[in-house]
């Protein structure tokens, strides 16, 4: 019998062992390494804060989202060895491997920066990325009612770059419902130089800060947070009231201390294929993977779709003739039962239009609008019925330019 | 894409004004591109633009700020002094390496 050793059963784990849990040849078995119990849809975490999700309702058993036949080992991971084809979990026990998948995704590591986890973690600096930060986060939003609310990223890669943006548009909602509005001011700090790294959507979702009353400040690098100020590396002081902060995004320790990463412990991959630097039998799928594009469900979507056609051919010693173009898409929640779509890739950035079928739709591109909201919320069941169990959605798995009406731009403003 | 004079020969740059070709630079052109954004290089900018270069050989990508410090021995703090407000498009200009990917 061959081993398929996959780390982590988050959305890319997930996804990729039911679609090769029915295709992959009958000498081969799945083992699966997955410490948690329950499986959390976490776009669900954004609407936490504002009420607008039971936060019971966002977990599912993680038993329940994998093949009943599929083996899986409750543990972490210690380290891989990759030249041994082996990895050591934290129970004391090690297996071997013939084909690894890492997919371990990305966390936050507030204690990264200097004075995060101090005397105002969780009473005046919060973030939103994790369960338990997303509920003290409610808390904290719901008693708030007058003062300076900052929203700030920390550095990039994050996991789902647009959730920081969404957050604000929602706080300015929440408090208009609320009719104090003006008694909040809302700032969003980025270490970018605009609102979004792309161009064209850098400059709408600008409009989309400023047309709230959002005000943008760009290229700030914090070095240290108090607990009511943020302090940027070329001296610059933010003071707020509450901050909701979005910490450094890192890969899984085991990842540098296997040899796999970079400095972010994001696993070195080729950006085609995902097969890890300088090895034949080692893979990073999803937010895991150190690649050029966001880190997003959407992405190890359509990254496994590539992957299990390439490994099928991979194992029988045969080129990986398909190649991963970056396809990313992502609903922005922008307040008052709105939201806008993104779709792009490596080389492709955000542009207006109708997707997914050309100059139809029904979603529309980089616009607010009513169907995006719907469609966004209608996603939580699709990730849970269609997307996880591996089976296909609807849309392209390339990105298209079908439909998509190019911008003229001076290009832009990434860090 | 268009080619300026820059040190007495052509250089091809894109829109904004970084090199297309890294090959094309060498240091008459550093000091010529930072000039144009008012930088005056010391020897710590060339230590920096040094590493950067070799690095990007070396990984095919212009190092981020996170990896000039853990890698390159320059600290964020350091990097803001040398290349004020932006220091890594700034350096990536001068060093005449493609502007930094906005991670995505």
């Amino acid at each position: 019998m061959k081993r398929l050793l996959v780390l982590g059963s988050g959305t890319a784990g997930t996804i990729v062992v039911n679609k090769l849990h029915r295709r992959l040849p009958t000498d081969w078995e799945i083992q699966v390494v997955e410490p948690l119990a329950h499986h959390l849809y976490q776009p669900g975490l954004l609407f936490i804060p504002f009420g607008q999700k039971d936060p019971e309702e966002l977990h599912r058993p993680t038993h329940s989202t994998l093949p009943a036949s599929v083996d899986r080992i409750v543990a972490s991971v210690l380290r891989v060895l990759p030249d041994d084809n082996k990895v050591e979990l934290d129970d004391g026990t090690s297996i071997e491997y013939d084909q690894l998948v890492i997919a371990t995704g990305t966390s936050t590591r507030p204690e990264e920066t200097e004075g995060m986890t101090g005397p105002g973690w969780r009473t005046s600096i919060h973030d939103f990325y994790t369960f338990e930060g997303a509920n003290a986060l409610r808390s904290a939003l719901q008693t708030f009612t007058e003062g300076h609310l900052v929203v700030h990223v920390c550095e990039m890669p994050i996991k789902c770059p647009v959730a920081p943006l969404e957050f604000a548009f929602l706080a300015d909602d929440h408090f208009r419902k609320r009719g104090i509005r003006d008694q909040v001011k809302i700032t969003y700090v980025t270490p970018l130089s605009g609102a979004f790294t792309k161009p064209v959507a850098a400059a709408h979702l600008g409009d989309m800060l400023s047309k709230r009353d959002i005000e943008l400040e760009s290229d700030f690098y914090v070095e240290r947070i108090s607990s009511s100020s943020l302090v940027s590396y070329d001296d610059r002081v933010i003071d707020f009231d509450l901050l909701v902060t979005v910490p450094i995004n890192m890969g899984a320790r085991f990842v540098g201390e296997s040899g796999l990463g970079d400095e972010l412990d994001f696993v070195k991959v080729d950006a085609g294929t995902f097969l890890a630097d300088g090895y034949t039998n080692v893979f990073a799928l999803g937010d895991a993977a150190g690649l050029p594009t966001s880190k997003a469900g959407s992405v190890a979507h359509f990254a496994a779709d590539v992957f299990v056609e390439n490994f099928l051919e991979h194992i029988q010693g045969r080129p990986m003739k398909r190649q991963f173009d970056g396809h990313a898409n992502c609903f922005v929640e922008s307040g008052n039962g709105k939201a806008l779509l993104i779709d792009f890739n490596y080389q492709t950035e955000p542009l207006p239009g109708k997707y997914p079928v050309a100059n139809i739709g029904p979603l529309s591109l980089m616009k607010e609008t009513r169907a995006n909201h719907w469609g966004k919320l209608a996603f939580e069941k699709l990730y849970w019925h269609v997307l996880l169990p591996g089976r296909s959605l609807p849309v392209p798995n390339e990105m298209s330019m079908a439909g998509k009406i190019p911008v003229d731009t001076n290009g832009g403003s990434s860090q | 894409m268009s080619d300026v004079m820059v040190a007495g020969r052509p250089i091809q740059v894109n829109e904004e004004g970084f090199l297309t070709d890294p090959e094309q630079w060498d240091e008459s052109v550093g000091e010529i591109l930072a000039s144009n954004i008012g930088i005056e290089l010391t020897d710590a900018h060339w230590a920096a633009i040094r590493f950067a270069r070799s690095d990007y050989v070396a990984e095919g990508a212009t190092p981020t700020l996170r990896r000039m410090a853990q890698v390159g021995d320059v600290s964020t703090k350091e990097m803001f002094a040398l290349f004020p407000k932006k220091p890594a498009k700034k350096m990536a200009y001068v060093a005449g390496l493609p502007k930094p990917v906005g991670c995505v």
